[in-house]
């Protein structure tokens, strides 16, 4: 009996891969361990071994193959005797099946992109979040040699996500440092070396590993400027995945916007775009005060158009529209952004005209690009991922309250993630997340519609 | 506890006796003094004094160089006032005055010093000590010779954080002296009621760090083992940990009646091994000074006291415009 052999998921957010190697032909026997080839994803190169006894049958997916979805069949295994050709099903066509569960995101970069202030005949290039982060990085370090980057696998794994990819290289064991496990430890640690006037960036690998740390980023590193009136300057980025990732379960899952959002000391950004990420980043190293950068690991492989302008810089504290419109106003940040922008699509396409507001930093918040926008459309729909309980959305709606009561015509939505621990079934885990179809209605509801 | 009769007699010369002396008389009556302070309701919230501990900082700071960094816990007046920190100015700070290190924003356990090194004052007990290890892996990543100076308390020494950082500042090799100020209690709880092995100097064993126990009221021995653990750590070594056997006299903090020890154990202290009377008792001995002599230094101590205390009081309270001051730094 032929055995298909699937395009393995090699990590929680993998949905395709690079099949970069094989490492055994059609013929030949292989048994249980035996490595058949490579997989690249967006994260490593991984080895793929044999589960099943049998012979190389056929090899569908060549080698060199990129972008080759999760549980595609890559070859047919057969047994001692059988053919290729008894294979009943056409193999071919099997080959483009994706994954059982559908795409996470809805692509929508096609929203009008409008306040980017860039000079005319800017060129761009599509980037990864991922290499955004890492050139952000990178050019600073080149810039400044007191920045160094900290963190757990930074060095020679090259990032446990891969941001770091190729810094240990550039930089050298002195400034590309890998950790112990330890964060408390290394937390306060770089704190104490910010305070002596180095530029710690710190990684967490993911900001649930960071609540360890949590008494360091917030009694130490915010509160010291203030406690030892203005003497102290603490120049440190914390950066690392934060939210939900992909079935990582209720401790891999916590979106922290709003803990460090509200904290006096601390700067807090959370972007979308990868140029917003490249920007913000690099200003978040040069700022003299501690920053937090929320990044999401959904969207590390995730493209965009990054201007091709000579060290590209994005201020902190300042909102981005992303789309123009006059009925209603949509407020969202990081991943949250997409979900915005894809409903913004849709209700177009029902002559509902939305502008839609990119925070991109939560503190210093610019709520005054928010009251502005909603002094016009009259409604706004808040967009996050985190808990509802003094949320983002929360706040927006609270000043909007105070600053544009009489502009309002109907009462603000709050759309946030579910009031439950993140559960780990896929269905329920989709259910506690926001969702497009949420955008979607909340607008409709907010415009009377 | 080690008794005085066994501290080692050495050489050390009339100058430097007089200058321990000073220095720790200095620490001493500016705490008599807070606490006076704290009594008339001048300074708020938590005080914690130093008094009997003296020694400790004294003896440590006598082989610091230039750039040399130091941090503690919310025990930080002597600390300040040793590493050369203005009277005036801690005084100001513990009473919330617009003329104190931390403009009034930061009161008896958040001060700071840029220009001494001093890094806090810090309220989370064993806090300091990773940061402390930060200053050291600057010291490193700069090629500079200096020594950072991590002192906590024997509660500190229960703290996770203290673990991870000597796990970081081993491996890394960094230049940290890890001072155990050990009182004998945190708050309440006697060091035989929360620590399961009494040696704190001891704990670094199992990360290749190198510790010893010392008397932390004998300025002396203080300053040996300080000479001992600089050279280990500026000749590249890694760091090194120094228990120092010590005993404060007053209470936790100012709130504190310190009922878990009694009257008679406090006593035996004071009178045996007191870490300025020892000092007292070998410059009479040594026929170094006169009583007349002492007496001059003591007088000239307290008027610098009364003095810092004058201003601190003297000093104006914040504007209220201060609130909302010194929370970022503006980029440069």
């Amino acid at each position: 009996m032929a055995i298909n052999i699937l395009m393995p998921a090699l990590s929680p957010t993998m949905e395709e891969g690079n099949l970069s190697k094989w490492l055994v032909a059609e013929g030949d026997t292989v048994k249980s361990g035996d490595v058949m080839c490579e997989i690249e994803t967006d994260k490593a190169t991984m080895e793929f071994e044999a589960v099943d006894e049998g012979i190389i049958g056929k090899i569908v997916v060549p080698e060199g193959s990129e972008g080759v979805k999760v549980n595609a069949v890559i070859a047919v295994l057969i047994e001692e005797g059988e053919s290729v050709d008894d294979v009943a099903e056409p193999i071919a066509a099997s080959a483009i099946v994706t994954a059982a569960a559908e795409p996470v995101v809805a692509e929508s970069v096609s929203a009008v992109v409008v306040e980017q202030d860039l000079p005319e005949g800017t060129t761009f290039k599509s980037t990864t979040v991922r290499e955004a982060i890492c050139d952000a990085m990178s050019e600073e370090m080149r810039r400044n040699p007191d920045v160094f980057l900290m963190g757990e696998e930074v060095a020679e794994y090259q990032g446990a996500y891969k941001i770091s990819q190729g810094m240990l290289d550039e930089f050298g064991e002195k400034r590309v440092i890998d950790t112990p496990i330890t964060e408390h430890g290394f937390t306060g640690l770089a704190v104490g070396a910010a305070f002596a006037g180095l530029s710690p960036i710190v990684e967490f690998m993911t900001w649930n590993f960071a609540m360890q740390a949590i008494d360091q980023i917030i009694n130490s590193a915010a509160k010291t400027r203030y406690m030892s009136g203005g003497q102290m300057t603490c120049p440190i980025v914390f950066r690392g995945a934060n939210g939900a990732a992909a079935r990582v379960g209720a401790q891999h899952s916590h979106d922290y916007a709003t803990w460090y959002a509200q904290v006096p000391g601390l700067k807090v950004v959370m972007p979308y775009s990868a140029s917003d990420y490249k920007g913000l980043m690099k200003s978040a190293i040069r700022d003299p005060n501690p920053v937090v950068v929320l990044e999401n690991e959904m969207l590390y492989g995730r493209s965009f158009d990054v201007p091709e302008i000579e060290d590209y810089t994005v201020p902190i504290g300042k909102a981005r529209i992303w789309r123009q419109g006059d009925d209603v106003t949509i407020v969202s940040f990081g991943i949250g952004m997409q979900y915005a922008l894809a409903a913004a699509d849709k209700l177009a396409e029902e002559g509902i005209s939305a502008e839609v507001i990119d925070l991109r930093s939560l503190r210093p918040m610019d709520t005054e690009t928010v009251v502005k926008s909603v002094m016009k459309t009259n409604r706004c729909v808040t967009v996050e991922e985190g808990f509802p309980v003094a949320s983002i959305g929360g706040h927006i709606s609270a000043t909007l309250m105070q600053e544009a009561f009489d502009y309002l015509d109907a009462p603000v939505i709050n759309l946030a993630g579910k009031d439950v621990p993140m559960p780990y079934a896929a269905n329920l885990e989709k259910l506690a997340l926001v969702t497009t179809e949420e955008v979607i209605s909340s607008v409709k509801s907010v415009t009377y519609r | 506890m080690a008794a005085a009769k066994t501290r080692k007699k050495s050489n050390v010369s009339k100058e430097e006796l007089l200058g321990f002396y000073r220095e720790m008389l200095l620490i001493r009556r500016f705490e008599e003094k807070a606490g006076q302070l704290y009594g008339m309701g001048q300074i708020g919230g938590f005080c914690h004094l130093y008094i009997g501990q003296e020694a400790i900082v004294v003896g440590l700071e006598s082989n610091t160089i230039e750039g040399d960094q130091r941090i503690t816990s919310y025990r930080d007046h002597g600390h300040m006032l040793a590493c050369g920190m203005d009277p005036k100015g801690v005084m100001a700070e513990l009473t919330g005055r617009i003329g104190g290190y931390s403009r009034g924003k930061g009161g008896s356990m958040h001060m700071f010093s840029n220009e001494k090194k001093f890094y806090g004052g810090n309220g989370i007990v064993g806090a300091q000590v990773p940061i402390g290890a930060g200053l050291a892996f600057a010291n490193k990543y700069r090629g500079n010779n200096n020594v950072s100076f991590a002192y906590f308390g024997d509660g500190a020494a229960n703290q996770g954080q203290v673990y991870e950082t000597y796990n970081m500042a081993s491996l890394w090799k960094l230049p940290c002296i890890f001072v155990i100020e050990n009182n004998q209690y945190a708050m309440g709880t006697s060091l035989q009621r929360a620590s399961s092995t009494p040696d704190l100097y001891t704990r670094g064993e199992a990360f290749g760090i190198p510790g010893e126990a010392v008397d932390g009221m004998d300025v002396l021995a203080v300053k040996a083992a300080g000479a001992k653990a600089l050279d280990h750590c500026r000749a590249g070594n890694g760091p090194y940990i120094l228990e120092m056997n010590t005993y404060r006299y007053r209470g936790h903090s100012m709130s504190d009646p310190a009922k878990y020890r009694t009257r008679e154990e406090v006593q035996k202290v004071r009178e045996e091994r007191d870490p300025i009377d020892h000092i007292r008792d070998m410059l009479l001995t040594g026929k170094h000074s006169t009583e007349d002599d002492l007496k001059a230094i003591d007088k000239a101590i307290k008027k610098t006291v009364t003095e810092a205390a004058d201003y601190a009081i003297a000093s104006p309270e914040p504007e209220l415009s201060e609130l909302w001051t010194d929370i970022y730094a503006e980029a440069e």
